[in-house]
Parts: structure tokens; C-alpha cells; sequence
């Protein structure tokens, strides 16, 4: 099979993407939510829209200096400052309608205190430490009766290697992409990794049956002839799923969009990570095993 | 082979008869038009988040650090009655008032209200009543003279009623016959509701604290012969007092007892309020708002629905297109799947947010992967010259460890975000492990019983077109 033996072209190409990843990461920064650093998102929509000199110029006057503007479609204004108390909303309501002097419309409001904001940060974190923990026991466990040529926890740990590899570059795109990062971002990330593993369980699975079978002597070959096997599967697979977030992203609610962004950025990853990456890393492991 | 047609059978009409009831459920699908079954579908409806709904919803830090840690459970569930009660006056429907509890294992447990407003977007005002602290008042009769002048206003405006003339109320009518007195909810220490011993009438005991009973023992001294009218939340509207017992002698020991004709559910209702007019918690501080419109709600609900539908469709035209007979098949099973996880979200009252229908959508696509291996394996074993049928058996028999790992692979991170999340991410997680287990269902048992119900034996070419797949030939 031409990835197993192809595969240090394959290993380089994702250590690069990774390495790019990082430098995204650590150049241009998470651009964290409200969700995870408080403050709030005001949408106001009006009859006559002021222009962005002006608002800025009663929001400085009211307090909100630094104020996030920005004008979206033709009548609305999406507003980013600090946490607001109900005195600061009203204050806030006020400014921008000049003093009620224009008729305007509040739509939607998203205010997170900073204890809210950290506490959901510390969660995001445990979340995704606890799913990475009980995925790598769960793989080794369900793996646990093949132990030749390679035993089961290596599976558990190159599936954790896969993980990592399918989160660190979709949240490197999306940082680079400028995006923001909040708990939507969090829970794209986390299904990512239950889609990926998801994938690598099946290949590894197939490699579990003809090892069984004892198909062939050697692993490398039995590798890629499991890879051959389950290689439709993978590509249909991720194809539907990639169509259904496509859907989403084009005819769901705004919401939702970055959401299915990442997930289908994430999940063509993940596909390929588990059929370029996760089954030639088993063989890389099985060679220098054996040596 | 009856048996299995018959049993494939049963199971399409389960299936039709579910996608009927989702059907007959929502006015919207048969465009307002009367139909069978409607009057009980109806009583089950989609339970929508805030964000799709549009709405308030608020969280409160309280503050308990004055309270014993053993009484900090009562005191906030006494909180949750006051504000529920609060929320009752302004008139929604279905709100949500929770406790929740964070923390304590890294830090000091800290106790949050949680308020839900469906379908209110004057945050103003619903800031306002629940943020006050529910005040209990004790008011003593006014003056003769004053008295006087209320009644003949009472006088005047009912007989000015009868006669028809223009109405106007004049500022001693409003004010009532009622004047207030220092004592107030602030001294009360309890409420305990007893029964009378010999007539078994309910009985409520307040008990004051050390100036509060001074207060009481001033106030029922002066008023002997007269009402002592106890009032809850008079500037919030409620102007009739919740009891006005008539003082028969003054009272020292700082306990004083209502009598009065009411039932015991009414006395114990009574007590419950007169207990929360007692300060539950020291503080209680908003820090998080969230609002959304209606009109944003349903644009959002409105999306996603269509994004459903068209997932739906393209999951569909897929699946025939490469699969044929079994991508037929995997259609129907799909289809049933997603009127059983309707069913489900609307019997159990599943809140469905934005996120998630994403899970749900989501999940649409992951159920067709349990199908796709088991045709891919079903192809496998054609291609190695096994009939139609025993190939379709080897499919679901060696397909199945790899759906069941990969599967509860999914299961575990979704369980892992239920756990840890916030009510948005819930919503998701939820809708997502219930896709991933139903799916799982689906594709093993509907799948595979419409599969094996099918008319089709054998080598020949066109069987082995109908389970061929893509655009290559199996020979």
C-alpha cells in the first residue's frame, strides 16, 4: 500500500501544518469569546442608522470607551464592551440612541461576569483533558486481547497522537482565520476528536481482524491491506458528514456557522489522519520494535 | 422468510405511524388543516431554548456567606419560591427558575439563580422585580379621622359607580385604610404553621427576633381592639393584605399567633411566604444577561429547520445514488430515525437550541456511517463469490465491533460535555448522544430487517448491479 510506504512524505507534510499551527497560535494569539473572558455583545438594530463616528463619539461620552462598532447588514449595529449590570445596560440603551432620539430596537444581548467567564475556561479545559483520557483507555481497552506484534496501549497512544494532531490544526486554521474562540469552538473541538477517533477505531479495528486471520507475516503489509479496505468506508463516511455540516453552514442559523466551520475543517482532518498518520505510525512503531 | 416480512413490515408501519404523529403534532406541516389524532399530537410540543424561542435569561450570584453552610439548601430554595412567585406576576409562561451549584471542589461553592423568561424582552422590568428583596409588612389601622375620610371616600365612589357618574379616585382611597408601622420582615425570624388543639384549624405562629419583639409587644399595645394588617410585596401590586388578625391583647413575648378562616393548604402557602418575606440570602447580584428576540429566535429555529431538510435530502441522494438497493434502504432507516429522535425530543421535552440541532444534524450524518461499513462489508464478501444473502449476513455480523467501538467512542465525549457543560453546551451533547445511540439502533435493526425482507437470491447481474456500489462493477 503506497501510504505505508510512502509514509515519511505524509509524517513531514503534518509535521508542518503542525508547526504552522503553533506559529499561528503563538503570533496572532487566541482571540478569546466573551464566553471565556467576559464582557458583552449588543445587537441593536435601528430605523435610521447613525454613523460610527457619532455613536463612538456618545459611547465615549457614556463611558463605554473602547467599545467594540461594527455595522452589520443595513440597520444594525453589533456592539462589543465590558459585562454590563442592568445600570450599565440602560446606560448603554441610552447612549446609543443618542438619548432615545433615534427609535432603535434591541436584539439581542450576551453579558458574562469575568467569574462566569474563567469558570467556563477552567470547564473547557477539564472537558477536554477528561475526553482525550477516556478515549485513550477506551482504545486500549477494546484492544486489550492484541498484544503481537504490538501491544494494545500503543494503539491507545497513537490514537492520542491522532487526536491531538486533528485539534491542533483546525484551531490553528481558525486562529489564523481570525476567528473567535468560544464554548461553540470548545464543543467542535471535543466532537472532532470523538469523530476522529471514531474513524481510527475503524481502520485499527480491521487491523485487528486480520491480524487475527493472519492474513500476512508481515505487518506492514497487513496494515495496508486493512487500509485498502476500510478506505471507502472512511471517504463516504466523512463525505456525508461533511455534506450535513455543509448544509448547516450554508442554510443554518448564524450561530451555528463557525461551529460547522471548524467541525468540517476538523473532520476532513481527522480522515486523513487516520488513514495517513494513525495506521503507518502502528507500522513505524512494529519496525523499531522488532529491530 | 414470512417471518422476517411480516417483521420488516411491522416495523415500516411503526415507522409511518410515528412519522404521523410528528406529522399531526405540528400545525405548521399540515398548514393549519384539522386532522386525526391532532388533539393528542398537540399536547406534546417542540420545547424551544431561549435562542430559538427569543427571551430573558438572567443569572444571580447569591450571596449565603452570613448563612450556616447546613441551611445555605433551604435558604436558596426558599429564594427560588420568592422569585418564582415574583415571575408569576409579570405573567410568563413556562419560565424556568433553577438552582445551581458550582465549585467546591477547587473553591468555595457558590450558589447561582438561574431565570428564564420565554418570550419577554423587557429586561428592564424583570431585573426589577426580581432583584428587589421581598418585603413583608406590618401596617396598623390610621387615625379615627383619617379612617373616617377613607370611608366615606369608599362611600362616595361606590355609590358614584351605581349612578353611573365618571369615576375618580381620590388620594385617600388610595392610600387605604391601612398606615405603616416600623416593623417589618426584617425582624421576623420564622413562620411555623401548627394546628389548634381541640378544633384542628390551622394556626400560624410568627416568632420575632429580640427588637423585633419589642417592636410587635409597642405595636399590639397601642392597637388593642384593632387590625394589624400584614402585607407581602405591596409596592409590587399586591395591595390586599395576606391577613389582617384583629389584636386582642398586647403580646410581649415575641411570638404572635394568625388565626383566621382559612384552609391548610392556604395556611401552609401562607407560611411559605411569610418565611421568604424573611431575607432568604445577604445579596443577590446579576452577572451574566442574555437576550434574544423573537424574530432572531425564529429566524434561527426557521434555519436551522431548513438546514435539517436539506442535510436530510443530500444524506439521501448519496446514499441511493452510490449504494442503490441498500442506499434505498439506509434511506428509509434514516428516515425513521429521524421521526423516532423527534418523538423523543418532544415526549422527553428535550430544550432545543441552536446547537442543538447542529448535534442533531450532525448526528444524521454519523447514523449513515454504521451503514455505509456494513454495505462496504457486504460488498467485500460478494466480490468473494458468497450469494445475496449470506453476504449481507457476514456484512452485519463483521461490520458490527466496528460500530459498536467507534460508537461509544462518540458516546464517552458526549457524556464528558453533558457533564461539564453549560445549558448551551448540554443542549448539544444531549441531542448528539441520543443521535449516536438511536443511529446505532437504527442501522442494526431496521437496516438490517428491511434488507432481509427483500425478494433477491442469488448470482445474478442485475442483484449484483442492485448491491453493487459506485460507479465500478463487481464480477
Amino acid at each position: 500500500m503506497f501510504i505505508v510506504k510512502y509514509r515519511k512524505i505524509f509524517f513531514t507534510l503534518s509535521a508542518i501544518t503542525i508547526a504552522l499551527s503553533f506559529y499561528a497560535m503563538v503570533v496572532k494569539g487566541f482571540n478569546a469569546s466573551i464566553d471565556f473572558a467576559g464582557g458583552s455583545i449588543m445587537e441593536v438594530s435601528y430605523e435610521k442608522r447613525p454613523d460610527g463616528d457619532t455613536l463612538k463619539a456618545s459611547l465615549d461620552k457614556a463611558g463605554f470607551e473602547g467599545a467594540h462598532i461594527q455595522m452589520a447588514g443595513e440597520s444594525e449595529v453589533m456592539l462589543k464592551t465590558k459585562a454590563l449590570s442592568e445600570t450599565d445596560r440602560q446606560a448603554l440603551v441610552a447612549a446609543l440612541s443618542l438619548d432615545g432620539t433615534l427609535k432603535m430596537e434591541e436584539k439581542r444581548l450576551n453579558s458574562i461576569g469575568p467569574t462566569v467567564g474563567k469558570e467556563l475556561r477552567n470547564n473547557a479545559w477539564k472537558a477536554i483533558v477528561l475526553v482525550i483520557l477516556g478515549i485513550v483507555l477506551f482504545v486500549a481497552y477494546a484492544f486489550r486481547k492484541v498484544s503481537e506484534p504490538i501491544s494494545s496501549w500503543k494503539y491507545g497512544a497513537i490514537t492520542t497522537v491522532t487526536l491531538l494532531h486533528d485539534i491542533i490544526v483546525p484551531a490553528g486554521v481558525f486562529v489564523w482565520m481570525g476567528k473567535e474562540v468560544d464554548t461553540l469552538f470548545v464543543v467542535a473541538l471535543l466532537s472532532i476528536m470523538g469523530v476522529s477517533v471514531h474513524d481510527t477505531i475503524v481502520v485499527f479495528d480491521r487491523i485487528r481482524e486480520n491480524l487475527k486471520n493472519r492474513v500476512s507475516n508481515d505487518f506492514a503489509t497487513t496494515v495496508g491491506m486493512s487500509l485498502r479496505q476500510t478506505f471507502t468506508r472512511s471517504i463516504n463516511t466523512s463525505l456525508t458528514v461533511m455534506l450535513v455540516l455543509a448544509t448547516l453552514f450554508f442554510f443554518g442559523p448564524a450561530s451555528t456557522k463557525d461551529f460547522s466551520l471548524i467541525l468540517w475543517i476538523g473532520i476532513a482532518i481527522g480522515t486523513y489522519s487516520s488513514v495517513f498518520i494513525a495506521s503507518p505510525l502502528l507500522v513505524v512503531l512494529e519496525k523499531r520494535q522488532s529491530r | 422468510m414470512w417471518k422476517t416480512r411480516i417483521g420488516a413490515l411491522l416495523l415500516l408501519v411503526i415507522g409511518a405511524g410515528i412519522g404521523y404523529f410528528i406529522y399531526a403534532s405540528e400545525p405548521a406541516l399540515h398548514s393549519g388543516k384539522t386532522v386525526y389524532g391532532q388533539g393528542f399530537a398537540e399536547k406534546f410540543p417542540f420545547k424551544l431554548g431561549l435562542d430559538l424561542s427569543g427571551g430573558v435569561q438572567l443569572v444571580y450570584q447569591a450571596d449565603v456567606s452570613s448563612i450556616k453552610p447546613e441551611e445555605v439548601k433551604d435558604a436558596m430554595a426558599s429564594l427560588r419560591d420568592v422569585v418564582e412567585r415574583r415571575i408569576n406576576l409579570f405573567g410568563v409562561s413556562e419560565p424556568v427558575v433553577q438552582i445551581e451549584e458550582k465549585g467546591g471542589i477547587t473553591g468555595p461553592v457558590e450558589e447561582r439563580l438561574i431565570v428564564e423568561l420565554p418570550g419577554i424582552t423587557d429586561v428592564k422590568k424583570a431585573v426589577e422585580m426580581i432583584g428587589q428583596t421581598p418585603k413583608l409588612e406590618f401596617m396598623k389601622e390610621r387615625s379615627t379621622a383619617e379612617l373616617e375620610k377613607y370611608n366615606k371616600a369608599i362611600e362616595k365612589f361606590k355609590a358614584d359607580q351605581a349612578a353611573g357618574k365618571p369615576l375618580n379616585i381620590p388620594a385617600e382611597l388610595l392610600a387605604g385604610p391601612y398606615q405603616p408601622t416600623e416593623l417589618n420582615g426584617r425582624f421576623l425570624e420564622r413562620a411555623v404553621l401548627e394546628f389548634d388543639q381541640t378544633t384542628r384549624a390551622p394556626i400560624i405562629s410568627l416568632v420575632f427576633n429580640e427588637h423585633g419583639s419589642e417592636l410587635f409587644a409597642k405595636l399590639t399595645k397601642e392597637n388593642i381592639g384593632k387590625p394589624i394588617a400584614i402585607f407581602l410585596d405591596r409596592e409590587l401590586g399586591n395591595s390586599e393584605p395576606i391577613s389582617a388578625p384583629v389584636v386582642r391583647e398586647a403580646i410581649t413575648g415575641g411570638k404572635a399567633q394568625i388565626t383566621g378562616k382559612f384552609t391548610t393548604i392556604e395556611a401552609r402557602t401562607l407560611v411559605g411566604r411569610l418565611n421568604s418575606g424573611a431575607l432568604p440570602v445577604d445579596k443577590l447580584e446579576l452577572v451574566s444577561t442574555q437576550t434574544i428576540s423573537a424574530p432572531l429566535g425564529a429566524k434561527a429555529l426557521n434555519a436551522g429547520i431548513w438546514a435539517g431538510v436539506w442535510g436530510l435530502l443530500i444524506v439521501a441522494g448519496f446514499l441511493i445514488v452510490w449504494y442503490r438497493l441498500p442506499g434505498f434502504v439506509a434511506t428509509i432507516a434514516l428516515l425513521i430515525y429521524v421521526v423516532l429522535m423527534l418523538t423523543l425530543f418532544k415526549f422527553f421535552h428535550i430544550t432545543l437550541t441552536a446547537a442543538g440541532i447542529a448535534g442533531f444534524i450532525l448526528s444524521m450524518g454519523m447514523a449513515v456511517d454504521a451503514n455505509i461499513l456494513i454495505f462496504e462489508r457486504t460488498k467485500e464478501e460478494l466480490r468473494k463469490g458468497h450469494g445475496v444473502h449470506d453476504a449481507i449476513i457476514e456484512g452485519f455480523a463483521r461490520a458490527w465491533t466496528s460500530i459498536r467501538d467507534s460508537n461509544i467512542s462518540s458516546i464517552i465525549t458526549a457524556v464528558i460535555l453533558f457533564w461539564f457543560g453549560t445549558s448551551l453546551i448540554k443542549g448539544f451533547a444531549l441531542t448528539f448522544g441520543l443521535g449516536v445511540v438511536i443511529s446505532m439502533f437504527s442501522a442494526i435493526t431496521l437496516s438490517r430487517a428491511f434488507l432481509f425482507a427483500l425478494p433477491v437470491k442469488g448470482h445474478g447481474t442485475f442483484v449484483r448491479f442492485l448491491f453493487g456500489s459506485g460507479f465500478l462493477r463487481i464480477r
